[in-house]
């Protein structure tokens, strides 16, 4: 028997480790020291509910354990073998104390359907993917399916793309399929740009021929036999593994010509990219393919109508591809039963930022930020109290603490000002400033802006100036509503969706977080002690010993003051480094 | 490798590797065969999965273990890099995280050679869809 012990921070926090010597204590008194063994864990994500202790191998969870629990654990549990109840957890739906975590709501909020893969199988070996159901899918549609019977499952699973925009994924199909031409393309968009999202990284790495299948079905279902994976060349663990899978799907026939015995014929192709953010737009990363610069063009035409060398092109991401083979195998009724009403099946996030569990979750559609966070995600880094969380990257928004609890989908993100994006998370802390957070994410567009139109060039360069003047203590309130003015300017005007979304994180740091914007402003003063023009450093006379280390660190001289008397830091000279912060035993060094 | 013709064909390679991965599965495998999976995408990789695999390797190789050491992707535990999931013949998947050579000798020496579990284990927080 063993005796799981939660180890993460939330549970240490709550003495998680005085349990695990207490349990110890209690099992050498009996005498099964050597019998039952107690273990600390990673977390086991449930912090809402911690400290955590999981009896093995019947799987019963203990919710909210304290030190002098141990001991009528283990003289009920271990030696009677009956689970203590007041410690079982209880549903809060129902009522009832369940008793093994398999039937715990929480461990179903992830489902992995496009991660399905993805630690599981080895990722060079193709026998493997198709133990796993692996390319029947493609089987089926060949040999049962028109490609308009596969459209129309598509559009029956409500499946939406899971680049950033969720337009529908068989919509899309089907106008590709009544283009006319003599050449069409399937794309797959590998060009993830978002800082901080590596899902599709994850899916080719992991499963790669998950996403060759989609587009051979891809293919078929709208006439085309030729397929095109746009991927940043600085994936190459990707790259490899691609070319890997490619040359074994070749080998079993499964890609090339007379596909599974049929007139269906289907290849793919790599094209590598530079890593322009820009090129995840469709239309730059199409010019970007055909060796042009990778600037967007206006839509229409749309790259159905004319796309790849002005053929009809189908582009869909890395983790809409991977959703594709599943819903052919267990039917679009399963897929749609998964989500919310408009937003069907599940997304991958990946977590980042000041958070616990840093990873890649994947959840139904409708699971709530509060469940991703504190949850799955094992709430903020070193117990700091939550302050927003960015969606959709560069492009989304700040959503703060009264957006906890809507649930996630394309459509309610858009409503309250964010958007899904490609599922970039970034969590904030009480010490992150919104001002400099908005600041850092336009750096990133000022410089993967591709510069063709004007509103995006000139403006989010503009709009970059106007953060760092007030970040410095510069800003007036005019200076705001020139902010404002100019962010809903380059919104409607930019050429892309890069311009069209780039003010994002300003105008939903504004709205969300005006009163920080009002502190750099009025007071001159950054709430979170970020900014550094606006930090003032000052020594408290009280706690002062004398002592000099201030001083003797002080690069510049500003500190002044005479052995065991007060010492003062001279503001005119001051470059705020923080060196006497640090140096200081007494914590007589004031930041505000 | 033939060419596949057919669902047919397709259905007879899935057969024959679905036994290979069921041995692991199920684990009822009458050499005992331990399964060690690495996690190695680039975020295992970038901290370090590759000598760790190799350990696993040659260590296991050396002590006269029958084991399969096979590569994955990512499991989603990129906090914990590099992960390693252990499955014993007929037992559940077990996955330790932050696995350096010190916690890989002592997963073969305690996990894998006696059953016992060692410190580090991941709990699964994910339900899969098959």
């Amino acid at each position: 028997m063993h005796l799981l012990v939660c180890g993460g921070t939330g549970c240490r926090a709550s003495e998680s480790s005085l349990i695990l010597e207490s349990l110890k204590r209690e099992l050498e008194e009996k005498g099964l020291g050597s019998e039952v063994q107690v273990i600390m864990t990673g977390c086991f994500g449930f912090c809402e509910k911690g400290p955590v202790v999981k009896v093995m191998p019947d799987n019963t969870f203990y919710v909210q354990v304290k030190p002098e629990d141990a001991a009528v654990i283990v003289a009920e549990h271990v030696i009677k073998g009956r689970p203590v109840q007041r410690l079982l957890y209880v549903d809060p739906k129902s009522k009832e104390h369940v008793s093994d975590s398999k039937h715990m709501g929480f461990y179903r909020k992830q489902i992995r359907i496009a991660l399905r893969n993805c630690g599981f199988i080895n990722p060079e070996n193709i026998d493997e993917y198709i133990a796993r159901d692996g390319y029947e899918a493609l089987a089926k549609c060949v040999s049962e399916y028109s490609g308009a019977d596969v459209i129309d499952i598509i559009k029956k699973s409500g499946l939406r793309g899971r680049g950033g925009a969720g337009f529908p994924t068989g919509l899309k199909w089907e106008i590709a399929s009544k283009n006319k031409a003599d050449q069409k393309y399937v794309v797959c968009n590998a060009d993830e740009g978002d800082p901080g999202a590596f899902m599709d990284r994850s899916v080719l790495e992991g499963d790669p021929h998950s996403v060759l299948e989609a587009m051979a079905i891809c293919g078929y279902a709208i006439g085309a036999s030729k397929g095109l994976i746009y991927i940043r060349a600085e994936y190459p663990l990707a790259i490899q593994r691609l070319k890997v899978a490619l040359g074994q799907a070749r080998e079993y026939g499964l890609l090339g010509n007379n596909i599974l015995g049929s007139d269906f014929g289907f290849d793919i192709e790599l094209r590598y990219g530079a890593g322009a953010f820009v090129c995840g737009e469709e239309t730059a990363l199409i010019h970007s393919m055909e060796g042009h610069r990778g600037e967007p063009t206006n839509k229409p035409p749309f790259p159905a109508e004319s796309g790849f060398l002005g053929k009809p092109s189908n582009v869909n991401n890395v983790e809409t591809y991977a959703n594709i083979p599943v819903i052919i195998t267990k039917g679009w009724e399963w897929f749609s039963s998964i989500g919310t009403e408009k937003s069907k099946g599940t997304k991958v996030f990946a977590l980042a930022g000041k958070i616990n569990n840093v990873g890649l979750i994947e959840v139904p559609m409708g699971t709530t930020l509060r469940e991703i966070i504190f949850e799955i995600g094992g709430g903020i880094k070193n117990g700091k109290k939550f302050k927003a969380v960015q969606t959709g990257g560069p492009s989304g928004g700040c959503l703060t603490e009264k957006h906890l609890d809507t649930p996630i989908d394309f459509d309610n993100l858009v409503a309250v000002g964010s958007m899904m994006g490609s599922g970039g998370m970034i969590v904030m802390d009480e010490d992150d400033c919104m001002v400099s957070i908005a600041k850092f994410f336009l750096e990133f567009t000022v410089e993967e802006s591709c510069g063709k139109c004007a509103p995006c060039r000139i403006g989010n360069k503009r709009l970059h100036e106007l953060l760092t003047h007030i970040t410095k203590g510069n800003g007036t309130m005019a200076d705001l509503d020139r902010l404002k003015n100019m962010c809903n300017v380059i919104k409607d005007t930019s050429l892309c969706g890069l311009g069209q979304t780039s003010p994002n994180p300003v105008l939903s740091t504004m709205n969300n977080f005006m009163d920080e914007y009002l502190a750099h402003v009025t007071e001159k003063r950054c709430p979170a002690g970020q900014c550094r023009d606006l930090m003032k450093y000052s020594i408290i006379l009280d706690k002062c010993v004398g002592c000099t280390a201030c001083a003797r660190g002080c690069p510049v001289n500003a500190i002044t003051g005479e052995r065991k008397g007060p010492h003062f830091i001279d503001q005119e000279k001051c470059i705020k480094c923080g060196a006497c912060f640090e140096k200081c035993k007494f914590g007589a060094v004031l930041i505000n | 490798m033939e060419r596949l013709k057919s669902l047919a064909d397709l259905k007879k390679i899935r057969e024959d590797a679905r036994v290979k991965l069921d041995l692991r599965v199920k684990g009822d495998n009458p050499e005992g065969l331990v399964l060690v999976k690495v996690a190695m995408a680039t975020c295992g990789i970038a901290s370090g999965a590759k000598p760790i695999m190799d350990f696993f390797v040659e260590e296991l190789d050396k002590r006269g273990i029958g084991a399969v050491v096979t590569q994955t992707g990512c499991m989603g535990y990129c906090y914990a890099e590099p992960t390693v999931e252990v499955q014993l013949p007929g037992r559940e998947p077990v996955v330790y995280g932050f696995v350096d050579k010190k916690r890989a000798d002592e997963i073969i020496e305690k996990y894998i050679k006696n059953g016992e579990l060692v410190e580090g284990i991941i709990p699964v927080n994910y339900e899969k869809i098959d």
